[in-house]
């Protein structure tokens, strides 16, 4: 069933879901929602399960005919949403009518929003996901992000009985200084000033921030003496802290699946949501944690989630 | 660099979901056969908690759910197998023949190939046509095979300033390296030939036609066969 027509598409409107897993051995890197927090409440709001296909929306928004009934919610980065010229709030959400036109405006704080609709958008399921990956032209809608005139369709599900907020206590805020918990690793040991210079300095988010990765500049994350400046290609992580020649961070991102660098250290899972909601300008301070620490947020934030779920069920 | 297996396998944190484990230094056949090797008992013995598993030139990349195992469980689980290994039989590799349309628009490159080492344009096919190139890692973009075996008299330089636009299919030489573009895209490689074959279909149940641990061998075609094969491909 037709839900949203396209009339502008935003600065860059993708669908993605929670990725591509298990083709990363064959170069397809695993895509699917950079902010993996907003994107499974989003999902919640509109009562989907919380892995069901939606919109990442990307600094500017885009603006919609309404084609079905359905609800919808948006979450994340703060934008203003308008139903035919008149204000909606963000986390929550909210019943549109055919004919309607939806309108999300430029961000006011944070990156990317996450639009869900009741049922989710229903794209060919690729090797297994919904998500988008442009740079391979497969999966979500065609392969690319959205342009004006595309028809997006859900599988025709009824709107929930109720209209569902998140409590504000679990609203997250975007802010300008950002801190980023990450554990040093896997090539921590071709570093010893560099993990010094790196877990003290501040870092600024360049122009050069995308689904591949963030580069970052700040003071020079040096090498220990006699280190080769390249790796054998390896396989990276969604948060592996790369660090090239000219010794810039960058902090590679789910559309990747290769590097011949060296990564001092990798952004821990639960902390990537605050990457993706970074824009350039922003100022980036790394701290040290073990792994063990890590998984304690791991469980904390999979907590959190079950409980915004029984909430909002 | 010496190219050498470790006595002890390294463990590398890479952050709270990754697992590099590392089995030697370098490229080197053996410690690819090692790698390819934990690659397939890990296939056969399936550890719990494990989300996937990514072989490269000397390393397994594992990927976990914290939520359900830990790097303790891991590794004992990791080493355990490896002290098996001896006794688990290894198949040999499958080899997967490529058809290439050497030189012509298919592979504008391989004159400077030739004239770099003052072989004929036939001699580069034929040296290029012979080994079974083992596929070492797949990555940069989906299917691009990193191949290890490149004879040494056809190494040749990337070119100095890469291409926007590589041909999907094309074949090309980097240094000590060969392998294939299966999606168009930028690159530096020396384009030497194409394949008519399509070697990545998402929409495919199996999208790809090998995989890391494989080998590649290269058969010559025509430029005829070639445009026969790119219209049946079409139908």
């Amino acid at each position: 069933m037709d839900v949203l027509k396209v009339m502008t598409p935003g600065a860059y409107t993708t669908v993605q879901d929670a990725g591509r897993f298990g083709f990363q051995q064959m170069g397809v890197p695993v895509s699917g929602a950079l902010d993996d927090f907003a994107f499974q409440v989003a999902n919640l709001l509109v009562g989907n399960g919380r892995n069901r296909a939606v919109l990442e929306i990307t600094i500017m928004g885009p603006r919609f005919e309404v084609m079905a009934e359905a609800d919808m919610a948006i979450a994340g980065a703060q934008m203003n949403v308008s139903r035919n010229g008149d204000p909606l709030g963000s986390w929550c959400s909210f019943r549109v009518q055919p004919g309607d036109v939806l309108d999300i405006h430029q961000v006011q704080s944070g990156c990317r929003g996450y639009l869900a609709v009741s049922g989710g958008f229903d794209v060919p399921l690729i090797m297994g996901s919904h998500s988008t990956y442009v740079g391979g032209r497969l999966g979500g809608f065609a392969g690319r992000p959205l342009v004006a005139g595309d028809v997006l369709a859900v599988p025709g599900v009824a709107p929930a009985h109720r209209s569902r907020r998140l409590p504000e206590e679990w609203i997250p805020d975007y802010p300008g200084e950002i801190l980023l918990r990450a554990i040093p690793g896997p090539q921590d040991h071709f570093f010893y000033q560099g993990l010094d210079t790196l877990f003290s300095a501040d870092y600024m988010v360049t122009a050069k921030a995308d689904r591949m990765g963030y580069r970052l500049q700040g003071p020079a994350v040096e090498m220990c003496e006699g280190m080769p400046p390249s790796i054998v290609s390896e396989p990276s992580m969604p948060g592996s802290i790369q660090i090239p020649a000219d010794a810039q961070p960058i902090i590679l991102f789910v559309e990747q699946t290769v590097g011949g660098y060296a990564k001092i250290a990798t952004v821990v899972s639960v902390d990537l949501s605050c990457v993706a909601q970074a824009t350039p300008g922003d100022t980036i301070r790394f701290e040290s944690i073990d792994l063990e620490r890590a998984h304690d947020l791991y469980r904390e934030r999979e907590a959190l989630l079950e409980k915004i779920a029984a909430h909002l069920q | 660099m010496p190219a050498l297996l470790y006595e002890k396998t390294q463990f590398r944190t890479a952050g709270d979901r990754g697992l590099l484990v590392e089995y030697g230094e370098g490229i080197a056949p053996e410690v690819n056969r090692k790698v390819r090797a934990m690659a397939m008992v890990l296939d056969r013995h399936p550890v719990e908690g494990l989300v996937a598993i990514v072989p490269t030139y000397r390393a397994l990349l594992i990927q976990y759910d914290p939520l359900t195992t830990g790097v303790t469980v891991l590794k004992q689980a990791l080493l355990g197998l490896e002290e098996r290994l001896a006794s688990i039989a290894i198949p040999p590799p499958r080899t997967v023949e490529i058809p290439v349309c050497y030189g012509g628009d298919c592979g504008p490159d391989i004159e400077f190939v030739a004239a770099t080492h003052g072989l004929g344009v036939d001699e580069v096919i034929r040296l290029h046509s012979t080994p079974a190139y083992p596929i070492y890692m797949i990555g940069f973009t989906p299917g691009f095979p990193f191949l290890g075996g490149l004879p040494e008299v056809l190494h040749t330089p990337r070119l100095e300033t890469p291409r926007t636009h590589v041909p999907e299919g094309s074949v090309g030489i980097a240094n000590a390296q060969t392998g294939i573009y299966p999606v168009a895209s930028p690159g530096g490689w020396q384009l030497i030939g194409r394949t008519p074959l399509k070697l990545f279909e998402p929409a495919k149940k199996n999208p790809f036609l090998y995989q890391a641990g494989d080998c590649i061998r290269f058969v010559p075609i025509s430029p005829e066969r070639y445009a026969t094969l790119v219209a049946e491909r079409g139908a």
